[in-house]
């Protein structure tokens, strides 16, 4: 088989850094080329702040790995003008099926609401996505962006310092120095940064083994995920099935405690257990196998001085629920315009520190609900496991016990209440769009709403009229307002001012408000006042 | 909402409590075990109101 992870994307070539005498210093330095060192040196160089991106390797990683991206990382890479090219490549759905034994006794629609540009999910292997996002990156540097994309150069020692951080590198030319204003960490789980720094990383480890096998087939099976407890073809366990681009599927089998790794993951073992769950009849072909198991588990804090951690390096989840590759790209999504403010001298250091609290609070809702999915998947304890029965017992006969059913809680944006960024709400509309929420999609124009939003400040005014800022972009609405803009943004209110951040969360709203209004919500939003 | 009530609540006493025997005869402890999960789970869902399930947890764990 031949696949995008055999071919080298960014081979190591000489930089002229190495020559230097002088360690040279650049504003950010990036460590990790994977979804989210890759998307954060895509948004700081799109927005002109030049970015050095070293990883140790020169392509993306075997194996599909991370599959399922959700309507917000879409949304993001929306913003970051890949957007439509992933939707393009992946495997839309929006269709949950859970079953127990061979009995279906649950469905669920991720989206069961129109009017978003973007679906719930999509499927699509980590190496395209990476791929995806070099391609964007290469765009970028041929546009004049100054984003240095440096395969083939480890990291080896980190020293911080007050205002800086000085990096030592290895490459195949052999090592050399630069130095950083800002260091961004997206080296992944088992991240060389964090154990430099002898950072901890502590949480919760889970003793059962997971098989995790890519199989190209032909099979009329729709494009759903599809969730077993105690599978005929997996007795007592767990199972789960999910498309993906290129006629590949997904198979998650949970194995068990004491397994021999090693034999496991022989051909011979596994291709009975995927013709058990396949039948006989489906012919199939074994493209990549793993097994795993996981933690879940986060550092303390996210930024330490001058170093600030995103993605698996800073928090790590399980599987259940996908929120490990989503969760890293909101990261980015959230830090890259504090750091473009800070670089820029637009906002203090201190604003560095909400990205702290903000993806801090994010981790431990995923953590927290991927915790308890992989608790009702895999009871630890007797009790656990009889109440886990109890429940798929009565959820194949009553809908209120299906509401407990766990097969992983599908990521969703964290709603950042409690933000330091915030101004309380001062309008009586939509609980789902209140500040810290991520602002809602809705059809506008020809195209929708999120579209429209840039990578500053926007006010949005619906039938209100807002004050002409500096620096802030304006979007007004007056007149023929949709129902989807009605009911995600009024509610019962006649108007309504919006104030929304770079990341598209909501950082203020109100029925009108005037300019020091907005200025000093503005002003909170960016860590100036508190 | 209503707080947990503690005090005397039920029709016929000595009947729920020999309904509930009742409803174990001729199970194992594990069939036991998880007739009573379902019950739990049973009223909890009737309660809804997670405030007042917390305080009956509480109220059964401060016996031991």
């Amino acid at each position: 088989m031949t696949r995008i992870a055999q071919t080298p994307l960014y081979p190591y070539a000489r930089s002229p850094d190495q020559d230097a005498t002088q360690p040279p210093r650049h504003p950010v330095v990036i460590i990790g080329a994977g979804p989210v060192g890759l998307a954060a040196a895509i948004d700081l160089g799109q927005q002109g702040v030049p970015v050095v991106l070293l990883d140790d390797n020169d392509r993306p990683s075997d194996g599909s790995r991370a599959i399922c991206f959700s309507k917000r990382t879409l949304e993001i890479a929306d913003r970051l003008g890949l957007g439509d090219r992933l939707v393009d490549m992946g495997v839309r759905w929006n269709i949950g099926k859970v079953f127990v034994g061979d009995r279906q006794i649950y469905t669920f629609d991720l989206l069961p609401e129109a009017g978003h540009s973007r679906p719930a999910f999509i499927n699509l292997q980590q190496y395209h996505l990476e791929h995806a996002l070099v391609d964007r990156l290469r765009a970028l540097q041929d546009a004049g962006a100054q984003v240095d994309l440096r395969g083939g150069n480890r990291l080896t020692r980190i020293d911080g310092h007050p205002d800086h951080t000085a990096l030592s590198i290895d490459t195949p030319d052999g090592p050399y120095r630069i130095e950083a204003d800002w260091l961004i960490a997206c080296d992944g789980a088992g991240s060389a940064c964090r154990d430099m720094l002898g950072l901890g990383f502590t949480g919760q480890t889970f003793e059962d083994n997971f098989l995790i096998a890519d199989v190209t087939m032909r099979t009329e099976i729709p494009t759903e995920r599809w969730f077993w407890f105690d599978p005929p073809f997996n007795p007592g366990q767990s199972a789960l099935l999910h498309k993906q681009p290129d006629g590949i599927w997904r198979i998650d089998l949970h194995l068990g405690r004491d397994i021999d790794r090693e034999a496991e993951m022989r051909p011979e073992n596994v291709m009975p257990r995927i013709t058990a769950m396949l039948g006989p009849d489906v012919a199939f072909s074994l493209e990549w196998v793993s097994i795993y198991r996981f933690q879940c588990r986060r550092m303390s804090r996210f930024r330490h001085g001058r170093v600030i951690f995103a993605g698996d390096a800073a928090h790590q989840v399980s599987p259940f629920g996908a929120r490990g590759a989503n969760s890293g790209l909101q990261d980015a999504d959230n830090l890259c315009w504090k750091l473009r403010m800070v670089l820029a001298g637009d906002a203090p250091e201190t604003l560095l520190d909400s990205y702290d609290t903000e993806r801090v609070q994010a981790a431990d809702e995923n953590i927290l609900h991927s915790t308890r999915a992989t608790e009702f998947i895999t009871p630890k304890s007797a009790i656990s496991r009889t109440f886990r029965d109890a429940v798929l017992d009565l959820g194949a006969r009553h809908a209120f016990a299906r509401q407990m059913v766990n097969s992983g809680r599908l990521s969703q944006p964290c709603i950042h209440d409690g933000s330091p960024l915030h101004t309380p709400d001062a309008l009586t509309g939509p609980a789902r769009s209140h500040p810290g929420a991520v602002c809602p999609d809705a059809p506008l124009g020809d195209g929708y709403l999120l579209d429209h939003l840039g990578h500053g400040f926007t006010l949005l005014a619906l039938g209100s009229d807002a004050p002409r800022l500096e620096g802030v972009d304006l979007l007004e609405m007056s007149d023929a307002l949709t129902p989807e803009l009605r009911a995600r943004f009024l509610g019962d209110a006649a108007h309504a001012l919006y104030l929304i951040r770079p990341d598209q969360h909501v950082a203020a709203r109100w029925p009108r408000a005037d300019a020091a209004t907005v200025r000093q919500a503005i002003s909170r939003a960016t860590g100036h006042t508190s | 909402m209503t707080d947990l009530t503690l005090a005397p609540n039920l029709d016929a006493p000595d009947d729920t409590y020999a309904d509930l025997l009742a409803a174990h005869d001729g199970l194992t402890e594990a069939q036991s075990a998880a007739l009573n999960a379902r019950l739990i789970l049973i009223l909890a869902n009737h309660i809804g109101d997670r405030r007042v399930i917390l305080q009956a947890i509480k109220a059964a764990k401060s016996v031991a």
